[in-house]
């Protein structure tokens, strides 16, 4: 059976069917209609107002490929200016690549590229270092936990460094959806009452951050890429098969099989949930040591580091996790 | 009586490292009693091109949930997924949205 016609141009063939309103487009139209939606997004939200110097989280992957094209398109009608960041997590073979992918995206789109690494960062710990520290552990997803607090710490100091005002990075409705799953089944009542909103505004003198692709699901961003011709690295990093998320990565997709409308419905969820008053966590004060936003005397990051300064990584994860654990 | 089709099969995303890295093949299916569909070009990719872990590709007769397939540049879900009925120089693509990790996708 041939495909339809393309419900908006009315003269290419169909090439999809958009999951949310069950519209046959074709790959133009489409690419259009997203670009738009992401338009949308940004300024209904009024996440990335005029003059902002936004620094984007690249990695060289599917999901900051699309965000920094899509964004370097609006950039003129948003009136914004664009700055990539790219972090160097110090894990051999993998990284490299990636980055090469980068530099080779911000050459073809003639946008300033800065690289941070861990190891310049951090004293000297890469996350292979901290692998191969917490291997004994008896639990090696906690590699990986380490990953995203240091990450996150990572490209806000890549964002000072450029002189950011704002930091987006690339997360689609998927993995909004997964870290749903992943913060109820780890019963993190705090992050799931932050987590729900489309940006978070700054707390603690971090850089306000957004995820224009929020809305987007994982689905429409790879076919977006794919139509748009754009290079992007697709190698599974070397500790992701440890991570916790792909668990929860592994029930969304059995739940969207079911019932394909789940992946946003849980991202919608979460901005509506309320907490019962007793949930609620206190408010945070400052880091000792860095003055970044801290529910305990250290933030998580100096946590984490101080661990594995002292031997004893698991410091920061394990007892008392409720709130403590993150990324993976 | 299906004759031999001549059909460019294609994988991205991540999937083409379950086939040694090559992600173009120029494909001969055999002329067959069956029709060539979809369906029955996954068996025959399972068995003359996946070099490893066939269920990160399949599940039952059909793609593991998370792999996209376009036929001629558009979704199977418009062309009839597992029944489409191959033609002469169809290209298929088969793109994988699972990997890398949460942050850094």
């Amino acid at each position: 059976m041939p495909a339809p016609q393309c419900a908006s141009c009315h003269k290419a063939r169909a090439a999809l069917r958009r999951p949310r309103s069950g519209q046959a487009l074709c790959g133009t139209c489409f690419c259009a209609a997203f670009e738009a939606e992401v338009l949308h997004t940004v300024v209904a939200g009024r996440l990335l107002p005029p003059g902002a110097v936004v620094a984007v989280g690249a990695s060289g992957g599917k999901d900051s490929t699309v965000l920094a094209h899509v964004l370097r398109e609006l950039a003129p009608r948003l009136g914004i200016s664009l700055q990539l960041v790219a972090v160097d997590e110090g894990i051999g073979g993998y990284r490299d690549a990636a980055l090469a992918a980068v530099r080779r995206q911000a050459a073809r789109w003639e946008l300033p590229l800065t690289v941070v690494a861990y190891e310049d960062l951090f004293g000297g710990w890469t996350m292979d270092a901290v692998a191969r520290s917490t291997a004994g552990s008896g639990r090696s997803r906690s590699c990986c936990t380490f990953c995203g607090v240091l990450r996150r710490r990572a490209l806000e100091e890549g964002a000072r460094l450029v002189g950011a005002t704002h930091v987006v990075t690339g997360h689609n409705a998927d993995d909004m959806a997964e870290t749903v799953l992943m913060n109820f089944l780890r019963g993190d009542a705090g992050r799931l009452a932050r987590g729900g909103g489309l940006g978070s505004p700054g707390e603690g003198g971090a850089l306000p951050r957004c995820r224009p692709l929020q809305l987007a699901s994982q689905k429409e961003v790879v076919l977006y890429a794919h139509f748009r011709r754009l290079d992007y690295f697709s190698e599974e990093c070397v500790y992701a098969p440890e991570a916790f998320r792909g668990h929860a990565r592994h029930l969304l997709k059995l739940l969207e099989a079911a019932r394909p409308s789940a992946v946003l419905d849980l991202v919608h969820s979460a901005e509506r949930l309320a907490l019962a008053p007793a949930a609620r966590p206190p408010p945070p004060g400052a880091c000792s040591r860095c003055g970044a936003l801290a529910s305990r005397a250290l933030c998580q990051a100096c946590a984490l580091l101080d661990g594995l300064d002292r031997g004893r990584p698991r410091l920061a994860i394990g007892k008392g996790r409720r709130g403590r654990d993150e990324g993976g | 009586m299906a004759a031999p089709l001549s059909v460019e099969v294609e994988f991205g995303g991540g999937a083409e490292l379950l086939f040694d890295g090559v992600k173009k093949h120029q494909v001969t299916l055999p002329g067959q009693k069956e029709p060539w569909d979809i369906r029955n070009l996954l068996v025959w990719i399972k068995k003359n091109l996946l070099k490893e872990r066939p269920e990160l590709f399949m599940q039952g007769d059909s793609v593991r949930p998370g792999i996209l397939v376009l036929i001629n540049d558009a979704d199977w879900e418009l062309l009839g997924e597992l029944d489409y009925q191959l033609q002469d120089q169809d290209s298929v693509l088969f793109i994988s949205t699972l990997h890398g990790h949460q942050m850094g996708s």
